[in-house]
Parts: C-alpha cells; structure tokens; sequence
C-alpha cells in the first residue's frame, strides 16, 4: 500500500514537472530547479552510506566530479548521447567506489571521513594535471541543439534531473526497506554487535558505498552541459561535501524522506539567497541552519515531525 | 562426551609485547555446561573475543563442529552457529527489542525466513526470554535485565549449538542472577552448549557441568565445580598468597 502510494507520488512528481515545462518559461527557474534537484540526489546518494550506515563520506565532490569529468572524457572520446553519459558516470563512479571501499571501509568514524576528503584531493590534482579532459584551464561544452519535446535544452537537462532524483530515491527507498537496510541500520548502532548477529558488515558497506558512489557519479554526468564552461575548481568544490552532508542532517538521516526534504529546504534556500541577498551568502545560511538543527532537532525534520506527532498522539 | 564441538588448538593472542592468551587448549562437548573463570584481565573475554572471530588469533586454531574456522569473520562463524554475547550489552540502539531479534533472523543462513516469519520467530525468542512484554521498547527504556535478556534473545534467535555468555550477570540483583541463571539452564535444556563467564561464584558453580580457570592467559585448573573450589591454585589466582 505504502509502496503504491509512492510509485503515485513518484509518477505526479515527473507529471508536476512536464507540466511546468509547458506553462513556465522563464529559463532561471529550470536552471536554480536543477541545482536543487541534483542535490536531491546528491544529498539521498550521500545518505545511503552517511544516514543508514554512519559512515560519514567527505568524497561527495569527488564522486561527482568524476561523473562529471568522465562525461566530458566519453563526449570527446565517442559523442555518446546524454543517457549514455549518466550510466558511463555512474559506472566509473560506482567501480572507483567498490575500490574505496575495498581499501577504506576498514577503517571507522574519523579515519574513514579523512580518507574520503583525501580521495577528493587525490582526484582533484589528477584531473587538473589531464590535458584530455581540460586540465586546469577547464573545458568547453556544446549543448546538442535538439531538445526533444523541451522549449529549450536546459528544461531538458531538469527534467533529466527530475528522473534522476525520483530513480535515486526510489533506490534509496529499496535499500532502506529491505534486509541491506536493516542491516546497515545495525552496523550504525553497534558494528561489532552487528557481525556477532550474522550481518556481512562488510559486503554491506561495500554496496551502499558502491550505491552511493554511482548515484553521485550520475548526477555529475549531465553537470558539463548544464555549465557550457567546467574547470576543476567549480566541480570540486568543498560544497557538495558540505551540503550533501547538511541536508541529510537537517531533513533527518533515517528515512529516504529526510535528505530529499533536507535538499529541498536547504538548496532552494540557498537559490534564494543567492538571487536576492548574495552569492557568497548561501553557505552561511547551511552553517546558521545546521547549527540550529544539530542543537534542536538532532534527528532532523523527519524526526522533529515524528516525535510531534506521537506526543500529539498521547 | 562425542565428539567435541567446539576446539580451541594452542590458541594465542598477542596485542603488541602483552601476549593475553598463551597456548590455550580447550574442548567442549556437545550439550555441555562449562564454566570459565579467572580473575579480571585473565583473559576471559580475549578468548570470547578469539572463538567469535572478533580478534583473529596470533597462533593456533578454532575448531567448530569439525570445520576449521580460524580464518572465518564473526558473522560467519555466527551462522555455523557460534553466538555470543557482550559484558557490556550492545543493542541496537534505534530499533525496537523485537527489531533487534530480527537482524539475526533476517541475516541467517541456511534456513532464510521471509516476511512475516521473521518477526513470528523474533516474538516466540522474546517470549522465551520473557521478554515478549518488551517487544515495542526501545533499549533506552529497558532496565538492566532485560538488557541482557535482549542481548541472550539476539544471541540464541537462530538457535545457536553453541552460546558464549560472557558475563550476563554482572550487576544484577540477587534475584536477577537466579532468574537468568534459570533462564540459561532452560536454554542448555533445549540443546545449546554453554559456556558461561562469570565473575558470581555460586552462579557458575551450580550452573556448570566442568570449570576451566584461566589466569594471566593460562589454563591452571579444569574440574568439576567441587574440586575446583578445593583446588589451592585458584585460591590463590583469587585471593594470593
């Protein structure tokens, strides 16, 4: 029943955005909706292995720089089409992921954190040393002309986002509901206690970290036409890191709802204000609202509703 | 005895300079009640430690049913059917107790249980446990006891041939021990081999069958109950000289 009325959720969600495709023009809204939507991804991706499994990763740049940067690499190298693009970025993504989890998910907490922010880097200083691929002084890309059904080529790419967050968190969702789930949930409360009940800690790790890391890599993909200009620096950026953590935590970290109502809340939020306080502002807002949340509601929006509601209920 | 169950073949453990475990050898048959115990930092809990796979070992060999399982991780060994439990109670602190006795069922192997069975098999633990009253709490709420018995709970749900008790009964009231001490023997009744760590004298002493002392990572006395607490050795391990 509860799956139906998600599928119904999920399909109204695709029908909401085609049907803004026809009636809103103005090209801004596509262009901030996409950021928005690609952190919905982002923000659910990171929370598979984050949120279920406590592992907090640093790498979310990393991972979508790479979906990014292998996009621009297989454009070059074969002029793939765009959902071409996505699966190649996630699979690069998802094989570099199953390799950092091979060679980091042994360690915990803040070991694992600082061996992620070490892979960023490490990718970092590869890409912008890959003459290929732009090297440092960045990559031009053409957008193809042809829009599909679309009024123009941006609407296009966020409707791809708009797929890409419904797949991810209908995968995230999966995960969540089935028995991986459970058992990441175990490895967050007690790792040890969990591998002494029979659950494969590490096989576990290792398919949220390839699942999230492929997510990640998906919603780079599209990133180099939807910038026309990318160099290093601007996928890179510390801020994916710091975003796809703070919306998980802001929205809650348990459930699939938490990071997509935390990506919603905190990314249009920071849209705003870059429009109509200032660009540079946006990260102070994710800093103050973090703050807030962690000192209030540790559990996020998702659980401030639910303990609301059951005193409510009382 | 048959066959024994459980083999512990010139078992080390090393941390570093410290070695914690020196040459142990052990058998344990099955359906058998053996005590372990020796005084704090014997290395009791190195060997729980060793058996379930949590530290591998420096030397020597774990054998279980005939397999060798020394190079098993702890969820494998837990599916052949080595449970344990910890002296400090690990629940899982955001499920409910009948969510906790789920994870062992859902992960265990051969036998796979689907869906509703599950949870149908985690509430007849509970109740085994006496438990079944708690199954919507959260550990949070639970007391002392029913801690443990949530950690017995998740240790024996797949019906373990072989348990690890490692002080279960530390901390608890007078009335609290007899109870779990019920509890166990109701559970070795049932067919599971026990092994009970436990600082309370008369508790491992009614409770089992042959004690081992260990002391600074020795095995110095093995017996029955009776003729190890005659036996002048652990007298003095536990009281000196």
């Amino acid at each position: 029943m509860r799956t139906i009325r998600f599928w119904l959720g999920a399909v109204a969600v695709i029908v909401a955005g085609l049907v803004m495709t026809r009636l809103v023009s103005n090209q801004y809204y596509y262009f901030a909706g996409y950021v928005v939507l690609q952190y919905v991804v982002l923000a659910t991706a990171w929370n598979i292995l984050g949120g279920y499994a406590g592992y907090v990763n640093f790498g979310t740049g990393a991972f979508f720089a790479l979906g990014a940067y292998s996009s621009v690499a297989a454009m070059k190298t074969f002029a793939l089409p765009l959902p071409a693009l996505i699966i190649v970025g996630a699979a690069v993504s998802g094989v570099v992921g199953l390799g950092t989890a091979y060679l980091t998910l042994r360690l915990r907490g803040i070991f694992f954190a600082i061996s992620t922010l070490a892979l960023s880097v490490v990718l970092e200083t590869f890409i912008t040393n890959w003459q290929y691929v732009g090297g440092s002084s960045g990559v031009y890309t053409t957008r193809p002309r042809d829009a599909l059904i679309f009024g123009d080529y941006v609407q296009l790419l966020f409707m791809t986002m708009l797929l890409l967050a419904v797949v991810a968190v209908a995968i995230a969702r999966t995960i969540e509901r089935s028995s991986i789930g459970h058992g990441l949930a175990a490895i967050r409360d007690d790792e040890l206690a969990a591998a002494c009940v029979g659950v494969p800690t590490l096989r576990l790790k290792v398919i949220a970290t390839v699942a999230s890391g492929m997510l990640m890599g998906a919603a780079g993909a599209p990133f180099p036409y939807y910038l026309t200009y990318m160099q290093p620096g601007s996928v890179f950026s510390l801020d994916y890191a710091v975003n796809s953590i703070a919306m998980p935590l802001v929205g809650g970290t348990t459930s699939w709802l938490g990071p997509v109502i935390g990506a919603v809340v905190l990314g249009t939020a920071q849209q705003v204000a870059t429009v109509t306080i200032s660009s540079e502002l946006n990260l102070l807002i994710v800093g103050g609202l973090l703050i807030g949340f962690v000192l209030l509601a540790p559990k996020g929006i998702v659980g401030l509703v639910r303990r609301l509601a059951r005193s409510g209920g009382r | 005895m048959g066959n024994p169950i459980l083999v512990v073949e010139d078992l080390s453990k090393r941390f570093d300079g410290f070695t914690a475990l020196d040459g142990i050898n052990v058998a344990i048959g099955p359906g058998e009640r053996l005590g372990l115990i020796g005084p704090n930092g014997s290395g009791k809990s190195t060997l729980v430690n060793c058996i379930s796979g949590v530290f591998p070992c420096s030397a020597g060999r774990v054998l279980f049913d005939g397999e060798d399982v020394t190079a098993l991780a702890p969820h494998q060994r837990f599916r052949r059917g080595i449970a344990r439990t910890f002296q400090i109670p690990k629940p899982f602190a955001s499920m409910t107790a009948l969510e906790n006795v789920c994870i062992p069922i859902e992960y265990s192997a051969p036998k796979r249980y689907r869906g509703e069975e599950i949870e149908t098999r985690a509430r007849a633990v509970l109740a085994e446990l006496d438990l079944a009253a708690k199954s919507g709490e959260y550990p949070d709420n639970l007391t002392q006891i029913d801690l443990r018995k949530l950690e017995l709970a998740r240790a024996i749900a797949v019906k373990p041939k072989l348990l690890i008790a490692d002080e279960v009964m530390a901390g608890l009231a007078s009335t609290e021990v007899d109870e779990t001490l019920g509890l166990l023997l109701r559970l070795a009744d049932s067919g599971i081999t026990i092994v009970m760590i436990e600082h309370i004298m008369h508790a491992v002493m009614a409770f089992s069958e042959r004690v081992v002392v260990l002391v600074a990572g020795k095995i110095v006395a093995e017996g029955c109950p009776d003729d190890i607490m005659r036996n002048p050795i652990v007298e003095q391990a536990y009281l000196g000289e």
